[in-house]
């Protein structure tokens, strides 16, 4: 255990950043010329009218016409009957219908899905991914994320990390926010991948790899995406793969207790998966998939039942379409 | 006039001009309207403007603007060198907004619109004074005089266009002409100032029951009919003087009757001398209800005053002004200001305020700007800039230092 706790005590030291580091574009896109890279933003969306304008114009204004760090931004929508989609296009985003991508492998409606079809569709070397709900958007939401991939070749994925206030119904709590990740991922990690632990916010929606790690991670469709990502590539790689940066502060909608059982049960799933994949753990009886939640009205109670589906995207590179369209080859 | 001066601001004044720099302009869609939310979401409560100052100041970095530095009052300033340089124009935009630091300052952005706290007053006009390099450059603009950028400092309330006056008594350049530029309304065209003074009535009561109304209302039952006295002064002087009454506090109970109260209110009149006559008679009104009442003390307080002055509806500025709107479609509607307009007028600078687009809902959450118009209220701006730096020393040469 004093080898973890060191290995812990180095990763925090030399992968741990904040924004502020990387407040220069300029030299950013400097960065990013000399290496000859590319770089993509993915925005997933469902229903987000209300902040995703704001996210577009913020990055496309900042991070292309004024410095030219990102080549695409991208928004794949898993079918908004919002105003969603419209406001993208508005403001000048490539908007894409996630069932439209890769149409041969049918559509499954869950962020991953979106996440996974994005490394088909997308160009950069780079994916950035940023949700489509965050309320306080700014441009470190990628500069924090890409530049230690322009800088430090070693490095393959980048987490962000928050003091991540919640606002509530217009005010704003000062503490908050990341309850599944302390009350369930931590855990688990600490019992099954305790150098995992030094990832501050395992759970957040904002990251930023390369795409020759994205092609080769299988993509829970719901909500295990993070999870099941932060596994594999430590399984295959290793702590030193990651880095984290701290971006401040993240105003995003609250989530109903209700809704973040919905999410644990979705990433219990994903775990326990790994647990046996890596044979950690075997002979887990086969699940069912049915979430259920108790729900009281007055002294009468019922029982709500959910489907949560396990179920996965391939890794990107096993698909003959992908590395036709990319020039990429499967590793043998 | 020169035949090719005139010719030039004719050019500049031209429908064809103005639209098609419109239409250039639509490339800066998405840099404009990022900086209005940047602008929006710091906070800049009067007197604390210092983050979004910094944020003009790190604009103006990025545009390579000279002589970029924060003042005493904390403005900012930077300037674009004039191909000439003989004369300074000014162009301001104050920075400070109504909203404490600890409201919430997050703007929603829709198809055609935004909204958010201060949207309009004036996160757009500070997005649009940090904009205006990128605008001539991409209008390939390179005026003759110098121009100065100016985001100024406490200019609501009792900062009382702290910011601008400091600046106006400090700077070392002779200023030739200047504009004032205000999120919305686009059309507005202020060319005078009106008179103003804003007070505050305070009311202290010592908490001894002498009359039956006082037991039961305390400071509010004076409040009241100081409240009715101006009412009455009002209706006295209708048509020659407004007086308006903005705020009223007094009280934190269902049951207790409150020792002091606060009336805030604002006295206006377009006839020099007016305003001062009314002050006068606030004073004796608050003076007699002090005299009425034991054991209550009423003094009004003078917070900001502003003096009267106009540029006059047929100096050329604001037949330029006219003519930009008239060439966009753009109604102009002459409304006085009492804004940093006043304290230009002041020191004897040809200066007008200008509109940028339509919005709603001014100094509330919801305070909405409308994006489509924007580019109608830069290139009106670009317009009426382009002439003032033709212009020669029909309205003032100053001397550039």
């Amino acid at each position: 255990m004093p080898d973890v706790e060191q290995r812990i005590g180095r990763w925090l030291e030399s992968n741990t950043y904040h924004h502020s580091e990387f407040w220069d574009v300029r030299e950013l896109v400097r960065a990013k010329e000399e290496a000859g890279l590319t770089i993509s933003l993915c925005i997933p969306s469902l229903n987000e009218e209300s902040t995703i304008g704001k996210e577009v114009i913020m990055f496309k204004s900042e991070l292309m016409d004024r410095y030219p760090l990102l080549d695409e931004i991208a928004v794949i929508d898993s079918g908004s009957t919002d105003n969603t989609v419209a406001i993208a296009q508005s403001f000048g985003a490539d908007t894409y219908f996630s069932g439209d991508i890769l149409p041969d492998h049918g559509f499954q409606a869950g962020k991953g899905e979106n996440l996974w079809k994005a490394i088909y569709q997308l160009r950069g070397d780079i994916i950035c991914y940023v949700d489509a709900d965050i309320k306080n958007i700014h441009p470190k939401f990628v500069t924090g994320l890409v530049a230690p991939l322009l800088y430090r070749e070693e490095i393959q994925y980048v987490k962000a990390f928050y003091d991540r206030p919640i606002a509530v119904s217009g005010d704003i709590r000062p503490s908050g926010g990341g309850r599944v990740t302390e009350i369930l991922v931590r855990p688990l990690f600490s019992l099954f991948f305790p150098e995992l632990t030094a990832m501050m916010q395992p759970l957040s929606g904002e990251y930023a790899a390369r795409r020759t790690v994205l092609e080769e991670l299988s993509f829970p469709i719901g909500y295990g995406v993070e999870t099941s990502h932060l596994i594999d590539l430590y399984q295959k790689r290793g702590l030193e793969a990651f880095a984290q940066t701290d971006l401040d502060r993240r105003v995003h909608r609250n989530q109903t207790t209700i809704d973040l059982g919905k999410m644990s049960f979705g990433i219990l799933q994903t775990f326990l998966d790994r647990l046996e994949a890596n044979e950690i753990v075997t002979g887990f009886p086969e699940f069912c998939g049915i979430f259920r939640q108790l729900q009281a009205e007055g002294r009468r109670y019922e029982l709500l039942n959910r489907e949560i589906r396990a179920e996965e995207r391939p890794p990107m590179i096993s698909l003959p379409a992908y590395r036709e369209r990319h020039g990429r080859q499967e590793k043998s | 006039m020169p035949k090719d001066q005139e010719a030039s601001q004719a050019e500049f004044l031209s429908e064809e001009t103005i639209r098609s720099n419109r239409e250039r302009l639509l490339g800066l869609r998405e840099i404009l309207l990022a900086d209005v939310v940047m602008a929006a979401e710091i906070p800049a409560p009067t007197g604390n403007e210092k983050l979004c100052t910094r944020f003009l100041s790190d604009r103006f970095r990025e545009s390579g603007l000279n002589d970029i530095a924060t003042d005493q009052a904390g403005n900012i300033a930077g300037v674009i060198p004039g191909s000439e340089g003989r004369r300074n124009l000014l162009v301001a935009a104050h920075v400070d907004k109504i909203w404490p630091e600890s409201e919430d300052h997050t703007v929603s952005v829709e198809v055609g619109r935004m909204s958010g706290r201060g949207i309009a007053d004036n996160s757009l006009g500070v997005a649009t004074l940090a904009a205006l390099p990128l605008i001539l450059e991409r209008l390939g603009i390179c005026l003759q005089s110098n121009l100065i950028l100016l985001g100024t400092t406490r200019s609501f309330g009792r900062g009382d266009l702290g910011g601008m006056r400091f600046f106006l008594e400090n700077t070392e350049r002779a200023i030739a002409a200047a504009l004032c530029i205000e999120g919305m309304n686009i059309g507005r065209l202020s060319f005078s100032s009106l008179g103003m003074s804003r007070g505050e009535c305070l009311v202290e009561w010592d908490g001894q029951p002498s009359r039956t109304d006082l037991a039961s209302s305390g400071a509010i039952r004076v409040i009241e009919r100081f409240s009715d006295g101006l009412q009455k002064l009002a209706e006295a002087h209708a048509g020659e003087a407004e007086i308006l009454q903005g705020s009223v506090r007094a009280g934190s109970d269902y049951g207790v009757p409150p020792r002091s109260g606060r009336l805030r209110f604002e006295v206006r009149s377009e006839r020099p001398k007016r305003v001062a006559e009314v002050e006068a008679e606030i004073a004796e009104l608050a003076a007699e209800l002090g005299r009425e009442f034991e054991g209550v003390e009423v003094v009004v307080e003078t917070i900001a005053r502003r003096n009267r002055g106009d540029l006059g509806a047929s100096h050329p500025l604001v037949g330029a002004a006219r003519r930009a709107m008239l060439a966009l479609g753009v109604e102009p509607k002459v409304a006085p200001s009492i804004s940093e307009l006043a304290a230009l007028l002041g020191h004897d600078i040809p200066a007008l305020t200008l509109g940028i687009t339509r919005g709603g809902d001014r100094h509330t959450p919801t305070e909405t700007i409308e994006l489509d118009p924007i580019f109608d209220g830069l290139a009106q701006l670009v317009a009426v800039l382009q002439f003032m730096d033709a212009s020669g020393s029909e309205y003032g040469e100053g001397e550039s230092t």
